[in-house]
């Protein structure tokens, strides 16, 4: 196993960040880490990159015990923090430079594996890190961390605050990468980019809800999920939520994502209902279920 | 080693980058050098005084042309009467007023001893006390040159000479004092924001997961400032120098090494004040507060230690700034070598390894 994870507990003062994780993450997997904000997915990380002492429980990455071997860990992952932690003053070329000289390398040395993303960024390589667009920052953090050819990349949060075509970038790069049979850990709050996984675990309030692929997550889910909207958006999720059948319902994008507590829903009797409401341009569709949908209903 | 070099080369970059810490750096010091050097000082010159004269005689105008000869007052008023003596001091225009009683020169020869009164503006009390001084040593020489002639039986004559600065200048005094806190502020203060800098932003979290060892990210980020605060120790020492003509005495090596000495000193310091510090902020506020006031106050700097009350004087002790501060007049004034001041050069030394031990022992390889 490239990261293997046997119940880790952590606290801060009086929050339980960390509730009894395990996990394991096969060599050449990208794994990620799906859950929303303060659901414990950067002290994760910190633990598994040498940062925290877990309360209890083990782990390891690359088979290097993270507490009594953490000087092994620190030598061989690369990791890219949710905050970006490049130096501002110092151009995109100095950084590169930078952090392959504390790695001991080189940028020649490595540079195949950057290469793809490093052509991107080179016609900047003069300009501050300070002063690029977020994505380039992204680019720039992944090449930092990329240069040392590590064993394991942890990125956590990589794709927050970075634009949707960014975004799809960034994961075309990490499948790239994943070719040259590195390990990935990688966290997300956007459930869209879960599906690019291989394998993702669902975590909130420090607990892990579900490890699995995104496909077999996706037939975990048993109910049928019905797209409605209506001329009043508010005045619809109200009354759905006082209809006595159902299970869920919670704003999708731009509809209201619908699931029923029986098994065979009768469209009709709905329509009626929501029409009784005073509701008007009702539109009820069956739809698949995404990530999301498995999300929030695990969550509830 | 390439390692470590290219860690330092980045520490250069971020402070010839940063303009606010190129003027601490650079900056103050020279502003601090001159003005105290010229700003702020304890002699008189052309201090404003008045003259009451009641008895107009061949001695007082003999007294008052020796005060206004002199180059430390000018006379600005002659007082007719009474009532204009608190006017002129309300009005501001004069520190002193000189009172001749009447017929002075009368009793002056019928040995009945006349009377002058000074009265000083005693709201800046160490002025006062300087003018009163002044005056009083005029009138003084100005007996003794009257009374030259007369054998005076039982008389002793004090014969001062003030040895190490003849000429009082409070340059002297100054310049080792600002060199001592130019030299803390700087290698202090900006170590310990430059290593909570990475902290806050983040980068001491890449930094951590790293092959660097604590000690590869200490002396990488306290290297630049040895060098720059050696550049700036010889910069105060030219100016003091060519501008206010302070004499080195003593060798130039051993001030130099003692100057090493209080820099790294101050550069511990600044690393156990990151230790404990999460932001920026913090450190520069401990810094100013913890270092700068404790520098100026308790270094004997400005204030004699000897007439501090005696915790004062017990707590000056703890200050590294006292004792460089020592050193530093003895080499420059004193011209004293390393037998004289070994004691001193001593408790430095030990201060300096209880701060590195300490800021290694308290130095974080995790996050908190």
């Amino acid at each position: 196993m490239s990261i293997s994870v046997n119940k880790i507990n952590k606290s801060y003062k009086n929050v339980q960040a960390l509730k009894d994780i395990s996990f394991d993450v096969k060599p050449g997997e990208l794994f990620g880490i799906i859950g929303p904000d303060g659901a414990g997915k950067t002290t994760l990380f910190r633990v598994l990159t040498t940062l925290l002492i877990p309360d209890s429980g083990n782990a390891t990455v690359s088979n290097f015990d993270i507490i009594t071997d953490f000087k092994s860990i620190r030598n061989s992952v690369g990791y890219m923090p949710g905050k970006f932690s490049l130096y501002q003053d110092l151009t995109v070329e100095e950084n590169l430079n930078f952090f392959a000289n504390i790695f001991k390398t080189s940028i020649q040395e490595n540079y195949d594996l950057i290469k793809d993303i490093y052509v991107q960024i080179e016609p900047f390589k003069n300009r501050r890190a300070g002063k690029l667009s977020g994505g380039m920052k992204q680019k720039l953090a992944l090449c930092c961390a990329l240069i040392h050819k590590p064993t394991v990349l942890f990125l956590d949060e990589p794709t927050t605050g970075v634009d949707p075509v960014s975004r799809k970038e960034f994961w075309n790069m990490l499948k790239r990468l994943q070719l040259t049979g590195l390990t990935i850990l990688v966290s997300t709050p956007y459930m869209d980019e879960a599906a690019l996984c291989d394998r993702i675990a669902f975590i909130q309030n420090g607990s892990i809800l579900e490890i699995d692929t995104p496909n077999a997550i996706l037939n975990h889910f048993s109910k049928k999920i019905y797209n409605i909207s209506a001329d009043n958006m508010y005045q619809l999720i109200e009354s759905l939520k006082a209809y006595e059948h159902t299970y869920s319902a919670y704003p999708f994008g731009e509809c209201i994502h619908y699931s029923d507590k029986r098994t065979d829903l009768k469209i009709n009797e709905l329509y009626e209902f929501l029409k009784l409401k005073g509701l008007d341009h009702i539109i009820i569709d069956q739809t698949k279920p995404s990530i999301e949908d498995t999300f929030m209903a695990l969550a509830n | 080693m390439k390692l470590f070099l290219g860690f330092v080369k980045k520490e250069f970059y971020h402070i010839l980058r940063d303009r606010r810490s190129l003027f601490i750096l650079f900056g103050m010091p020279i502003i601090q050098i001159l003005l105290f050097g010229f700003a702020i000082t304890n002699e008189i010159n052309n201090v404003n005084i008045a003259i009451f004269d009641h008895s107009k005689d061949i001695t007082t105008h003999k007294i008052i042309d020796k005060i206004s000869a002199s180059s430390y007052f000018s006379l600005n008023k002659l007082i007719e009467n009474e009532d204009d003596i608190e006017s002129v001091f309300k009005k501001g225009k004069v520190k002193a007023v000189l009172i001749f009683e009447r017929n002075f020169n009368k009793k002056l020869l019928t040995n009945e001893q006349p009377k002058v009164q000074i009265i000083t503006d005693a709201t800046d009390p160490n002025t006062a006390n300087t003018i009163y001084n002044y005056i009083n040593a005029i009138i003084q020489s100005y007996l003794h040159e009257i009374n030259k002639d007369v054998p005076v039986v039982y008389q002793i004559t004090p014969q001062p000479r003030m040895i190490y600065n003849p000429e009082l200048k409070s340059v002297f005094m100054f310049v080792p004092g600002v060199m001592t806190v130019i030299l803390m502020l700087v290698s202090a203060m900006m170590t310990s924001i430059s290593i909570t800098r990475e902290k806050e932003l983040g980068t001491m979290e890449v930094l951590l997961v790293s092959p660097l060892k604590p000690i590869q990210v200490i002396s990488g980020k306290v290297i630049p400032y040895v060098f720059l605060s050696v550049i700036n120790a010889i910069v105060i020492i030219l100016l003091s120098i060519f501008i206010f003509k302070m004499p080195v005495q003593g060798s130039l090596i051993l001030l130099g090494f003692e100057s090493v000495l209080f820099i790294v000193t101050a550069l511990a310091l600044g690393i156990l004040i990151s230790t404990i510090s999460a932001t920026q902020q913090t450190a520069m506020m401990i810094s100013l507060m913890g270092l700068m006031l404790p520098v100026i106050i308790l270094s004997g700097f400005i204030f004699p230690i000897d007439s501090m009350p005696l915790p004062l004087q017990i707590i000056s002790n703890i200050i590294p700034a006292k004792w460089f501060i020592i050193i530093l007049k003895a080499i420059m004034l004193k011209g004293v070598g390393i037998i004289y001041i070994w004691k001193e050069t001593l408790i430095l030394l030990g201060m300096t390894l209880f701060f590195v031990a300490l800021s290694t022992k308290k130095y974080k390889i995790r996050l908190e």
